[in-house]
């Protein structure tokens, strides 16, 4: 097999475990997509132009709220911040591709894709072709994603309200969090998140409220980490 | 919906992964910057989980007939131990469903 299929294979075999979780949540968006009524062209379309589950959710949850296009703009923003962390991680190792493919892996680096590729590209900082590696996780991504999108489009008239699958969703996002349970100081940066984002969910206007519980939540973070330089 | 919010939220979306890896010629972030960026997921999942599993459907604080509270307490105790994502979803929605038909 030649090197870059081999490359290729490697990055679809190792994201293939973590993409478990992603179809059911896929799903639930889509059928949440089709509940708030905005349709199946719109719910996929969200799904392949924006291609970030965190930011489809909010996009779609501040939307039903009535959230001006500023605030549900500005959220998403929030959302994506860790993803100029994962930038500034793989840079090291992409910038010297031309600029189509930073296009490319840039349009399909998701969390998932960044954690396999980040982990193979140090292990293997001598294979020239190592970028097909988050080609294979990266797309391997985005087929599972669409797929269960269109199956959340289907299953979306069928499945009842009954079931509060939009519970699921804070399911989701909370087993995303797992690995920060043990650690204390995230504890904290969670708490108040959370406390100020439903204190705030009534009392912030135009709906900012995932902005300010952000904003309060990393003033908080940053405290914590300069007793860790104090520290030393 | 617009299909210009959806495009405006994609460029979005692309700038934050794309702006690092064009800029950047080498990790140039320092440790104290990427230490406080990896508080960024536990900064904002929680201001998107707390509201809806907290206030009702009007928008007040349900702390007595919620049975979210449970299942989401149940969902992080079994994350906690497990370290599952797939465990930590199915034990939070199965003890919800359970709790929605047999107590609530």
């Amino acid at each position: 097999m030649n090197n870059k299929l081999k490359t290729l294979t490697k990055g679809i075999i190792d994201v293939s475990p973590l993409m478990i979780p992603v179809v059911p949540f896929g799903i639930i968006y889509g059928v949440i997509g089709m509940e708030l009524g905005i349709g199946s062209y719109m719910t996929l379309g969200l799904s392949i132009i924006i291609f970030g589950g965190a930011s489809q959710i909010v996009l779609l949850q501040l939307f039903s709220g009535g959230a001006s296009s500023l605030v549900i703009l500005s959220s998403v923003a929030a959302v994506n911040a860790r993803h100029v962390l994962y930038g500034a991680v793989l840079s090291e190792y992409l910038s010297g591709l031309n600029i189509f493919w930073k296009i490319i892996l840039s349009y399909v680096m998701t969390d998932q894709a960044f954690a396999v590729s980040n982990y193979y590209f140090k292990k293997n900082n001598k294979d020239n072709n190592y970028h097909y590696h988050l080609l294979g996780s990266g797309f391997t991504c985005w087929t599972i994603w669409q797929i269960s999108t269109i199956l959340g489009i289907v299953l979306g008239s069928v499945v009842p309200d009954e079931l509060g699958l939009s519970f699921t969703i804070s399911l989701t996002f909370l087993a995303l969090l797992i690995s920060d349970f043990r650690k204390f100081k995230n504890i904290i940066v969670m708490l108040v998140s959370g406390i100020v984002a439903t204190i705030g969910y009534n009392t912030v206007p135009f709906k900012a409220y995932i902005i300010v519980a952000t904003l309060s939540a990393l003033i908080v973070a940053v405290l914590l980490t300069l007793t860790d330089v104090k520290k030393k | 919906m617009h299909w210009s919010l959806i495009i405006y939220a994609g460029i979005i979306t692309f700038i934050t992964r794309f702006s690092m890896i064009f800029i950047l010629k080498k990790d140039i972030l320092n440790d104290r910057a990427k230490k406080i960026l990896s508080f960024v997921p536990a900064a904002i999942f929680p201001a998107i989980i707390f509201p809806p599993i907290f206030l009702d459907n009007t928008g007040y604080l349900d702390l007595e007939s919620n049975p979210k509270i449970l299942a989401a307490i149940f969902a992080i105790v079994v994350g906690y131990f497990s370290k599952n994502i797939i465990a930590t979803i199915f034990a939070g929605l199965i003890s919800y469903w359970f709790l929605i038909f047999f107590y609530f």
